[in-house]
This record gives C-alpha cells, structure tokens and sequence, in this order.
C-alpha cells in the first residue's frame, strides 16, 4: 500500500510537470501578446513592459524560470488586475469557490446515493422508475441550463432567492443546487446499478437466510457493499463540478475562481490562465489520490492485499 | 418418527421476460426429526428452488401460487415476512452452494458468525463472539481466536465453506438445508465437508436436507433421497430403495449414467439423451416422456401418479401400472436389483 | 396414491423406438446473439421513444436546407425581437403578442411584420429565425459529436485493442500514457485547445478527441484482456489464425457491444462540451449558430424573453436524456443480465 501511494504521487508530479510544460508552449504559441489589444504603446515603452514580465528573454529561460517559480508555489503575475500575483487572485477568490463546490458534492453525494439505494431497493416499481427519471435529468441537463432556470424562477419571478449576490448562505442556495444535479444524477445511477448487483449476491441471500430484516439486510450489508466503488466516481464528479463551476459562478456572479477563469480566457490573461490550469490541475489529482488512498483503506480486500480477485 | 416439516403441493411460478415458467410443479415430501433427506436431479430441475420457497428466499419474479409447507404442523407460507425472519437462522439454516461468494467481503468473519445469534437471541456481542469462536472451531478453522477478526477474502475455498456452515448451525438450527455445498469445492475438500456435515449432525441433533446432482455423495450421507425433474419428484424412497430398487426410468438413467467400480475402463459411461422439458410449456403427460425410451402412450396424455413400492418408497412411472408391459431396464440397473436382493429387499 | 386409476389398455403401448430423434430436441427455438440484442431493445418502450425521437431530429439535422423555414444567419434588423406565431392560429404563447409594461401587446404589428409574417419560435436581438438558427444549430452540435465519436472509435479502439492483446511491455507503456492522459482533467485541455487553436469546428473536434478517446482505450482493452483468455479465442490461435485474422473475426464482434455502448455515451458528452465551450464565448464563432451559441445568447435575454432560451434549452435536454436513456437501453439489451430478468 505505501509503496503504491508513493508511486501514485510520483505520478501526480509527473503529470503536473507535464501540464505545466504543455500549457507554457501553448501559451507560447499564442499569436499576439496580452499588451497587443491593449491602447498602442510605443515601442520604448513596450520593451520596458516586455523586460518588466521577463518577455525579452528566451523562450528556454522563460521556461526554466517558470518552473522554478511553479517548484516556489508562485503561479505568475497576472497580466490585468493590477498585475497581482496569481497566487493572490486565488486566495481571494478560493472560498467562495470551495464552498459551493463542496456543498454541491455533498448535497449531490448524499442524495445521489439515497436515491439510487431506493431505486435499488424498489427495483422495477414506480420508485425505481421516478429515481431513474430524475438521475438521467441530473445527468443530462447542462448545469448552465438549469443555473439559468433556477435563476429565472425561483431568484427573478418569485424571488425566493438573491439573483446574483455574494454575500450570505441565502445566495449559495441556488447555484449549489444548479451544481449539484450532476453529482446527484451520477451517483444515482451509479448507485443504482451496483446495489442493484449486490442485492442479488449470495452473501445477501446469506445475510436474509441468518433472519436478518430487510432493514437490516439493507443497512448492515448491502449499503456498505455498494458505497465502497461509489467512492471512485468522486474523482471523475469533483471534475464535473468545476467544470461547472466556470459557467455557474458567471451566471450568480459569484466572485470564485471559475468566473475568474472564463474573465481570464475572453482577455487574453495568459499568466492567470496558466496558472488557474496548473492549480486546477493540482486540485483534482490531489483528489484522484485521496480517492485512490480512502478506496483503498475502505475495501479489505485491498487494504490487506492480495485476494483483490475473486 | 415425527415429522418436523411437510411440503403439500407446492407449486411456484417464476415471472420471466418470455412468459411464466412453472418451476416447481406439484410437490410433497416430509422431513423426520434427525434424519438427513438428499434431493438429487439435474441442473434446473428445481431443487434449490424447492428449498428457498421453504425458507421464503425466492427471488423477487418468483411467486408460490400453491402448497402448504408445515413446520410443526405450522403452515410458513401464511406467515408475514417478519414472523420469518424469526424462523430463519434460527430454527431453519441454510448452506450455500459457492463459498466464494457467500460471504460478506467487508465484514470480519467473527462479526458475521456471531450474527445470527445477535439476532435471534438476546446476548451481549461479546458473548455472541465467544460463542462463533467455539462454532468456528468446532468447524475446523485452525486457530479461530486470532482468525476472528480476518476477512473471507483471507481464507481458503475450503475454509470458507466451513465458516458458511458455522454461521448455518451457531444457532443451533433445528433443520439444516444444504443447497449443493460440495460443488464449488475439489473433491478431497468434498469429503471433509461431508464428514463435518454428518459429526455436526450427530452433535447438534439437526435435521438436515440435503441438495445436490451428484448421487456418489448422497450415498454418503443421505437417510432417504428424492429424485426430481422437471420441477416434480419422480422417485423417493430409502437410500438402499433408490439405489438398488429403482423403478423410475429417469432414476434408471441417473444411476446409469454414474460410474461403479465394476464399470471397465474401455466402457463409456451412459447418458441420458435429450435436454429438460421447456417450463413455459410443461408437457401434459410426464415430462421425461420425450426422452424416455420406455415412455408409453399414457405418458404423452396424463401425469403418472405415486405407485407404491414399498411402505417408503414410491415412484410416478406409469411402468408400474398392472396394465402396463414389462420391460427390460438397463444392465446396471438390473446388477442393482441383484444386489437389493442380497440386501434382503424384494425387488421387482 | 393407492388406487390405481382406470386406463384403457391400448394406452399402455412402447411409443419410442430405440433412436428416437425427437429425443435430441430442443424445447426453445433458438435466436442469434444480435437478434435477441434487436429484440430486448426494441421491447424496451423507453429505447424505442428515444431512438425515433433522435432519429427525427438526425433527420431534421440532415435535410436542414430543406427544412428550415429562413437562412439562420439572414439578419433583419426590423424584425428583431419577436415572439413565437404559429400562422393566424391564436394559441397563447404562440400568438406574436408579447408582455410590454404590463399587458400584452401584438409585437408582430409593433414591428411592422406583414400580416401573414410569421416566425414559429420567434427572432432573436438581430431579427434572424430561431427555428432555423435551431435547426442550425442542432446540425453543427450533432456533426461535432459525429466526428469526436469517429476519432474516438479511431484511436480508442486500436489503441484498446493493440494494448490489450499485446500485453506485457508493450501494455505497461500504453497503460502509462493512459494513466497521465486520463490524470489530466480533460477540460483544460479542450480550454487550452480552444484558446490556441481558432474557435471553430475543427478546433472544438480536435480539443474533445485529445482526451475522448482514453475511456474508450481503457474499456477496449479491459474487454480485450478477458477475451483472450477465452477458450474459443486460444483455439483460433492454437489452430494458427493471423492476429489481424483474429482482431476482425472474433474480437470486434465480441467487443461491439462495449463500443457500441460508450458510443453512447461519448456523444452526449461532445455535445455537452461543445455547447460548454460555446456558451463561455470559445467555441462556435458567430454567426454560426451551435446549441451552445444559441443558449448563450438566449441567456442574456432570458429575463425578457425566455422563450429565446427555452427553445435551444429543451432540445440540447431531450438530446442529452435521449442519448442517455437509449445507452441505457442498449446495454439492457446487449447484457441481459444487468437488467433484470
């Protein structure tokens, strides 16, 4: 086990050098330079900007330069806003950012997983059919589309919650909800199929043939069974969140790091994108292993090794 | 001889993409306190399905349209799934065929035997773990103690059929049903198992019925057998009675198709022509009929009833109607009714 | 069971000779693989209704030109704005008349629109008809989920597939470049595509099928690690068939169904992302219309006119929900034993 933890973090330097490196010769590639849509700048002055930004330099250089401030933790300065640093524009921008992704993957979780047991449980009745409904509408309605919806409704018409406001609880409602139908159709769906699996295994036959209710069947055996794979759909589900996110946050106006990116790409803030990308990037592989780490601690038969296959 | 449970006329249906199937089709038999009953057939012949309508585990497409099963004279198939619950693990257990796969992968095994008594008993969980311990080794599991705590995945085939049979009898059931619970495992592992299932028989005092479609084990441990097909019993009657007396030409094929130490290397073993009758459509007359080469005209047009053979012994062959022709059953099985004579027994 | 029922005595007749051939019949008629596929599909009533609904709008798709009711990308500025009209019928909702400062106003004579004008879904801020721009729309998404399938099933599967048989060294390095393409969020890279790469259709295909074809590459080759170890697969070898002979006989046909099944999944997944990419302004460049130009735009204008956000909202849904369901439905029907029976 720790040696595969630590070969999975190997990995994750790897694939983070990789990212960084694929993003700098992209953003190299780029025609134009940020200061190109900006008012005209003499040449003088542009030298002194260039120079400033270290753009007079080689490509290599800028290279070496970069990773060496990546291995510091310094992301860049942003072109616009007042050249801060992108490290900054994250801090001030993470909260909001985390607390509506984390209540959506909570929300969404949680649910997700009562729905698809129920589903399970009620296999091929009128439950089943309506929790199968609702997790393919989860899953197939673009979180942009409902965030506008909700938006619409509920914020515009009735005025239950603030339109676009970023101040208290009130107004993370509506885009956590918007966030959250995913995670919740996924892990529905998910959720379903493998209880449903589990369900008709024979140590459950066992576990009713003992006398057990079917309560308990369902709770002290069946749920557990199922919830160890549900735990390696959270990777691929805190991706869909943040890519979310980006439109979400743009449609409350959420002051995160998602709106931050889409403002990012439409003027041409290479630094910020880059750095957005490489911390992106970090998060979600900080949680692929974490996911890996807790899958492992949870199942037996990989914590003890061996036996994996049955 | 008290019998502790009775089966009347059961009859379950399963509810199939294709249509209804009638799986089991009209069966009685009882159990006697203390003996051991072995049920043999052939794959889908309904069997294990017999067993789960007694203990109410059918699958959720599957519906008893028919029959009383008495327990004590109590019928289980008026009973609320709760009133079950209280019977099952507790007064009826069950062993299940593949070990592999009947155990609960995320739970320690001493969790999982002390389980029944958990629920059915009002103990503390430490003296329901001292309790699976004993079982565990009365089973056979080498060092229980320290094994407690380990998880199937860490056991052997073998080992986990034993642990299987230690969560089936921690409660000290009154009636063990054993659905085919050699197969999954090699045949030297077959044997220990049997032996187990006969010593614990013998310290327990449970009833035991016993499901497979291998006849070499029924001689081993089984009182009295039953032959089914096609979702009936066709023959039942003493071990000594089906193995040597049998009149039922499915049982003859059985029988036939199994290798004896007289069978010579050179001679291919006999088999039964054909495959099972379809369910969706039982046949009207007796469902071996098709491949039954000593099927007469009756057998086409009406089900045979029970003839009896002897006080326990009967068969549904229409063969032993006094209208009906003799006929010659195979070489082996009349080197069996040889040997049934020389038992003492009166064969036909 | 003691009495002895009355039969006639010429029923009690041997019927069987001794090589009876009815004795090796089989009781049920027996269906091919792919003809018991069509018909537990074609049972699931939920697949059925998906798949005739995709196929009407694959159809519409296709005969745009001759479909459309106006050029999707005709501006006419006086004409901006309108509500939906069906013709002279007065349905509400579809009759041009329009909330103006508390009470409805027939926004077709505002505009000055000759009297038999109409638009079904009304215009948008330039005048141009959605329905066209819709059907437009629909057009491009369902080619850009077209062509990132087709690149899917063209490295996917090879790849999956080579990996997969191979084995040993070979697998190990293909697995590890899948591990670091898969590790990378896939959405950074289409961003990044996008921001290099010129908005357009090219661009969009060529950002998806960078990451897209890693699932399909790790289901094939899992799929594939298990055939070869079949027996019927072995005897082919044994009996020294070409491995080319061998990938085409046995393995994609066996392997059709996993392929078939995340097909379905991959095209909702493009048009998803195209529509992403579209609706934060990198995708489809205007004036082309996408479902996600066309929701984009309909979002800026929802508080005022919904009905221009409604339109694109619920077909890029019934694509998205059809899609979905009928993957459902096909791997019901291709693996009978995740359903139910």
């Amino acid at each position: 086990m720790t040696k595969y933890i630590l070969r999975r973090i190997f990995y994750l330097f790897l694939t983070l050098f990789i990212i960084a490196t694929i993003t700098f010769f992209l953003m190299k590639m780029l025609p134009g330079t940020p200061f190109s849509n900006q008012n005209r700048m003499s040449a003088e002055q542009l030298k002194i900007v260039k120079a400033q930004y270290g753009l007079d330099q080689s490509v290599f250089v800028q290279y070496v330069r970069y990773l060496g401030g990546l291995l510091q933790g310094n992301l860049g300065t942003s072109f616009q806003f007042n050249n801060e640093p992108v490290t900054l524009l994250i801090g001030q921008r993470l909260a909001p950012s985390m607390q509506i992704g984390a209540q959506a993957m909570i929300v969404g979780t949680i649910f997700g997983i009562l729905l698809g047991a129920v589903a399970a449980i009620r296999k091929n009745t009128w439950v089943d059919t309506l929790a199968t409904f609702v997790s393919i509408l989860g899953l197939s309605i673009p979180s942009f589309v409902l965030a506008v919806l909700l938006q619409f409704y509920l914020a515009y018409k009735w005025k239950i919650y603030p339109v676009a406001l970023w101040d208290n609880f009130q107004s993370s409602v509506l885009p956590t909800i918007a966030l959250a139908a995913l995670p919740l159709g996924t892990v529905a769906r998910f959720m379903r199929t493998e209880m449903v699996d589990v369900l008709s295994s024979d140590y459950i036959e066992l576990a009713k043939s003992k006398g057990n209710s079917n309560w308990k069947v369902v709770t002290k055996h069946a749920l557990r069974n199922s919830l160890i794979p549900v735990v390696t759909i959270i990777g691929p589900m805190a991706v869909s969140v943040m890519t979310g996110s980006m439109v979400v946050e743009n449609i409350f106006s959420i002051p995160g790091i998602g709106e931050q990116f889409v403002k990012s790409i439409t003027t041409n803030d290479y630094p910020t994108i880059m750095g957005l990308t490489i911390f992106y990037s970090f998060l979600l592989i900080i949680v692929y292993l974490i996911v890996d780490i807790l899958y492992g601690l949870i199942d037996p038969r990989i914590r003890l090794g061996n036996g994996g296959k049955e | 001889m008290e019998k502790i449970l009775e089966v009347k006329d059961l009859h379950v249906d399963f509810d199939t993409y294709n249509g209804t199937v009638h799986a089991i089709r009209g069966v009685d038999f009882h159990l006697n306190a203390g003996e051991t009953l072995a049920i043999v057939g052939e794959s889908g012949s309904g069997k294990s399905v017999t067993v789960r309508a007694v203990l109410q585990l059918l699958a959720s497409n599957a519906k008893i349209s028919k029959g009383e099963v008495l327990y004590h004279g109590d019928d289980l198939l008026q009973k609320s799934d709760q009133d079950m619950d209280k019977i099952r693990g507790n007064k009826i257990s069950m062993i299940f065929q593949d070990p592999m796969t009947s155990l609960d992968p995320t739970m320690t095994i001493g969790k999982q035997v002390a389980e029944p008594l958990l629920i059915h008993n009002n103990v503390s969980q430490k003296d329901a773990l001292q309790r699976a311990e004993e079982v565990l080794r009365l089973v056979g599991i080498p060092n229980p103690k320290a094994r407690m705590n380990d998880y199937p995945h860490q056991f052997s085939g073998g080992q986990r059929q034993r642990i299987v049979i230690a969560i089936a009898i921690v409660d000290y059931p009154e009636i063990l049903i054993a659905d085919e619970p050699t197969t999954a495992l090699d045949v030297t592992v077959q044997a220990q198992i049997i032996d187990l299932l006969k010593e614990l028989q013998q310290k327990i005092g449970t009833s035991i019925i016993f499901i497979t479609h291998d006849l070499g084990v029924v001689a081993g441990i089984a009182d009295r057998v039953a032959v089914m097909y096609a979702g009936r019993f066709v023959e039942y009657g003493t071990v000594n009675e089906v193995f040597y007396n049998p009149q039922h030409p499915y049982t003859w094929g059985l029988l036939d198709s199994m290798p004896t130490l007289d069978t010579s290397e050179s001679a291919r073993l006999n088999s039964i022509p054909g495959t099972p009758p379809n369910l969706l459509n039982p046949p009207k007359g007796d469902a071996f009929a098709p491949r039954n080469k000593y099927a007469l005209e009756i057998d086409e047009e009406e089900q045979p009833p029970f003839f009896k053979v002897s006080k326990t012994h009967y068969a549904a062959t229409w063969l032993l109607h006094p209208d009906a022709p003799k006929v010659t059953p195979p070489a082996g099985i009349l080197k069996r009714f040889e040997k049934f004579q020389k038992l003492g027994g009166n064969a036909k | 069971m003691e009495q002895i029922p009355q039969i006639p005595k010429e029923k009690f007749k041997l019927v069987h000779d001794d090589n009876n051939k009815e004795q090796e019949k089989i009781g049920t008629p027996s269906l091919t693989y792919m003809q018991d596929v069509r018909r537990r599909l074609f049972k699931n009533k939920v697949a059925v209704v998906c798949l005739t609904l995709l196929s009407i709008i694959v159809l519409i798709s296709v005969f745009a030109p001759i479909i459309a009711p106006h050029n999707p990308n005709a501006q006419q500025v006086t004409m901006s704005n309108l509500p939906p009209k069906l013709g002279q019928l007065n349905i509400p909702g579809f009759n041009g008349y329009q909330n103006m400062g508390g009470h409805m106003v027939d926004a077709y004579k505002q505009a000055g629109a000759p009297k038999d004008a109409f638009y079904l879904l009304g215009t948008d801020y330039l005048g141009r008809d959605l329905l066209s721009r819709i059907i437009y729309g629909t057009r491009l998404s369902l080619v850009v989920a077209v062509l990132a399938t087709l690149v899917d099933l063209l490295i996917g599967v090879p790849y999956g597939i080579v990996s997969g048989w191979k084995g040993g060294k070979t697998d190990t390095f293909m697995q590890r470049i899948v591990e670091i393409v898969s590790s990378i969020p896939n959405l950074i890279v289409v961003i990044l595509m996008m921001i290099v790469l010129k908005p357009g259709l090219t661009s969009i295909v060529i950002a998806i099928a960078i990451t897209g074809w890693v699932t399909m590459a790790r289901l094939v080759r899992a799929q594939t690690f298990q055939l070869k170890e079949q027996e019927y697969i072995l005897a082919a070898r044994t009996l020294g068939e070409s491995s080319t002979k061998i990938a085409t006989k046995h393995l994609i046909p066996n392997l059709s169904s996993t392929i078939i099944i995340q097909t379905m999944f991959t095209i909702p997944n493009a048009i998803f992302f195209e529509a992403f990419l579209s609706f934060i302004g990198i995708g489809i460049p205007a004036p082309n219309a996408s479902l996600g130009t066309l929701l984009s735009d309909g979002q800026k204008a929802f508080r005022f006119l919904p009905y221009q956000m409604w339109a694109p909202a619920i077909i890029l849904s019934i694509i998205m929900i059809a899609t979905n369901l009928l993957g459902d439905g096909l791997r019901d029907a291709f693996d009978p034993q995740s359903s139910d029976h």
